[in-house]
């Protein structure tokens, strides 16, 4: 499925915010491609810039702090198009679903208008057929009886209901790209299938790509082909989803494996990742992760590993990746 | 010998929604929520139950009645043999100490205000824990026991991180030194790794104290991992309760095993048959007649539509409520 070229390109993506003068590296050095049908796992502990960097690639991070690095859709840098222009892109070729669907649903619209008013600036379609594809979208997040609900206001729907209402908006326009951030985490598992099979299903048909941001591994497992794992703001492993979560060989990766109570004997003891994640105030001067690291050696310390390519389609940022059967994960 | 701290039997709980202006004009009485349709479970002493269920379903107005913050219409809920929505229990100040509640969400139900210290003193103080001298000391034993540094004591909610919010609250929780412990999505918004830590905490806890823990959450895996035995909630009506292990392993119930199959798998070749639910949980606005899965499982007969099934023992598994568990379950 992941043919030809490359429909989004990241590359360098450093996103930095500042607090009271002190600079933020929220995300470094970020590079990854993603292709048209390919779902993209981005994942990684709360803080660790998965969302800055879907923010950043839309351009929705510069009002708040400085982007550096490009950013190519379909060929073309976005990273500085003019606001004006990179509007047409967001919503039609390129949709977002935010973390937090309470804040970008808009209150005082119906749920309906809000759907027709997506494909009235996205599509060519007249106003009854955009009618029928509001109600086939909610109808296809599971939302029930859509037809009688395209009336009602956003605070008439569940917490759940309106996170479907925000995926429905989001994949109206068939958009070639998708941003989905946590799309699923506050649904149910039933209706989190439900979901990931709808957007499985328009990668596969419609070649939509998708980098979809997640902290459930078990979403990653049965959803994407690729995965980059995120830590401290910066990309420490990438790979396919088959080797990444079968032979995780960046020590962070491990213990994130290790940590989902999967296979492991019931009511026994839990592996944990020892410490925190460090302040973007404070990082460590060598790699991020020391601190907390097994492996850790008098190199990690005083120089940063960068991401380099360990086996074929497999890139990790450490000097002492495990190895393959030490985190071999059954 | 297992023995019974808790006995649920038959609770139903509706909330009375306001009367619309259409009811009004229609001279109809206001509609009502049934969250809770007749739920029967035991608590027993030392054990972990897990209550799993899609949003909705009733776990947390099951967990809230435990705690008194709901008085249920139907049924009762004894603790220790006695009712504790009775004359006597009302009044009985002990049984807010002896069954804690934990939140979902420590930093709301943390006074931001309070140092940790402060927050711990006033819990042992409300239920004259110790003698006012001996506080400082049973402070510190309570910070050690959910392992946060004793420095802790000064800090404010604020400058812990979510994690160590939650020990916070499971420190204040055992304060009192309660004999069961409602767990309702206790560590549902951690990070994995944050996640296993209070999980630890809470299984190794349970060990020392002997706590009884009744612990709702959505996440199947943990669910499955800290439970000894489990039920499954639809409609606020519990569907399947047992062993957690069997249960896991082999849900029995129609809707168990389409929820169950439903939990992505972290390895990416084990792709599972998953059973894909139709539609979605009816609204308990209106809970539909007979088995109130009827109108979503693939095994409906005319029986299903009409007669609610019973709750009932089977052979080799744990209680189910189906009509047809047995030709369902025939090739399993
Ligand atoms: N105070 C209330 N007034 C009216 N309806 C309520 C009230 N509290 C809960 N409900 C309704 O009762 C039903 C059961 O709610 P409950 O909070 O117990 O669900 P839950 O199983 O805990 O769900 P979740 O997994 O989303 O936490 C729901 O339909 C809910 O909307
Ligand atoms: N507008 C902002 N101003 C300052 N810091 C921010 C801003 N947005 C995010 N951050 C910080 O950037 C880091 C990464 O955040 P985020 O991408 O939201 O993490 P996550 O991986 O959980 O999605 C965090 O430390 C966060 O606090
Ligand atoms: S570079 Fe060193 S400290 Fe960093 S993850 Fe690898 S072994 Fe651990
Ligand atoms: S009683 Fe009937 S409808 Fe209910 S779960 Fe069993 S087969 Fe399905
Ligand atoms: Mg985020
Ligand atoms: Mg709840």
């Amino acid at each position: 499925m992941t043919n030809d070229m490359p429909i989004l390109e990241v590359r360098d993506l450093c996103t930095t915010f500042s607090r009271g003068g002190v600079a933020l590296p929220a995300v470094r050095d970020v590079s990854f491609n993603v292709g048209k049908g390919e779902v993209l796992g981005l994942v990684g502990e709360s803080g660790s810039g998965k969302s800055v960097t879907l923010r950043s690639i839309l351009g929705l991070s510069r009002r708040y702090g400085d982007v550096t690095g490009d950013v190519r859709w379909m060929g073309q840098d976005i990273s500085r198009m003019p606001e004006r222009k990179l509007r047409q892109i967001r919503g039609r070729d390129i949709a977002m679903i935010f973390q937090e669907p309470m804040t970008s649903l808009n209150p005082l619209l119906t749920v309906g208008m809000q759907l027709t008013e997506t494909l009235k600036a996205h599509t060519d379609l007249g106003r009854a057929a955009r009618r029928d594809r509001a109600i086939e979208m909610l109808d296809h997040v599971g939302i029930p009886s859509a037809a009688s609900r395209l009336e009602e206001y956003p605070h008439q729907f569940s917490g759940g209901m309106r996170q479907r209402v925000m995926i429905a908006i989001a994949l109206a326009a068939n958009p070639k790209l998708l941003l989905a951030d946590e799309p699923t985490t506050a649904l149910d598992v039933t209706i989190q299938a439900q979901i990931l099979d709808l957007i499985l299903s328009l990668a596969d048909e419609l070649h939509m790509g998708v980098i979809l941001v997640t902290h459930d591994l078990g979403v990653v497992a049965q959803t994407c082909e690729n995965v980059a794992v995120m830590y401290a703001g910066r990309i420490v492993e990438q790979g396919s989803v088959r080797q990444v979560l079968r032979t995780p060989r960046h020590p962070y990766t491990v213990g994130l494996m290790r940590s989902v109570p999967q296979d492991v004997p019931p009511r026994t003891q839990l592996y944990s990742v020892p410490g925190t994640p460090p302040s973007l105030e404070a990082l460590p001067a060598g790699c991020a992760f020391a601190p907390r690291c097994q492996n850790q050696t008098e190199a990690c310390l005083s120089a940063r590993p960068t991401l380099e390519t360990i086996s074929e389609g497999r890139a990790a940022a450490c000097f002492n990746p495990m190895a393959i059967a030490q985190g071999e994960v059954a | 010998m297992t023995q019974t701290v808790m006995e649920i039997r038959d609770v139903g709980l509706e909330f009375p929604l306001p009367r619309t202006l259409l009811d009004l004009l229609n001279k109809r009485p206001g509609r009502v929520v049934n969250a809770l349709n007749g739920v029967s479970l035991q608590l027993h002493k030392g054990e972990t139950l897990g209550v799993v269920g899609e949003s909705g379903c009733g776990k947390s107005t099951l967990a809230r009645c435990i705690v008194r913050l709901y008085e249920p219409q139907h049924g009762s809920i004894h603790f220790d043999g006695q009712d504790i929505f009775g004359a006597g229990m009302k009044k009985d100040r002990s049984y807010n100490r002896r069954v804690q509640m934990m939140f979902q969400d420590p930093y709301s139900s943390l006074n931001p205000r309070m140092t940790t210290g402060q927050i711990l003193s006033e819990a042992l103080k409300v239920h004259k824990m110790r003698p006012e001298d001996e506080i400082p000391t049973r402070v510190a034993e309570l910070l050690e026991l959910v392992r946060l540094p004793q420095d802790a004591a000064q800090k404010l909610p604020h400058e812990f991180s979510g994690g160590q919010r939650q020990r916070i609250a499971i420190a204040r929780a055992l304060a009192v030194e309660p004999e069961v412990l409602i767990a309702d999505e206790l560590v549902s918004a951690l990070d994995v790794s944050v996640q296993a830590q209070v999980v630890n905490l809470l299984l190794e806890l349970q060990e020392r104290l002997n706590l009884t823990i009744l612990f709702v959450a959505h996440d199947l895996r943990l669910v499955r991992h800290v439970s000894n035995r489990v039920a499954v909630i639809y409609l606020g009506r519990i569907v399947e309760i047992g062993d957690s292990e069997t249960l896991f392993a082999n849900p029995s119930h129609p809707y168990s095993q389409a929820l169950l199959s439903a939990a992505p798998s972290i390895n990416p070749d084990d792709k599972g048959e998953a059973i894909r639910l139709e539609g979605e949980l009816p609204s308990p606005l209106n809970v539909p007649s007979g088995c109130p899965f009827h109108v979503r499982c693939r095994h409906a007969s005319d029986l299903c539509k009409s007669e609610v099934p019973p709750l009932l023992a089977q052979e080799g598994r744990g209680e189910v409520a189906c009509h047809h568990i047995e030709e369902i379950n025939q090739h399993a």
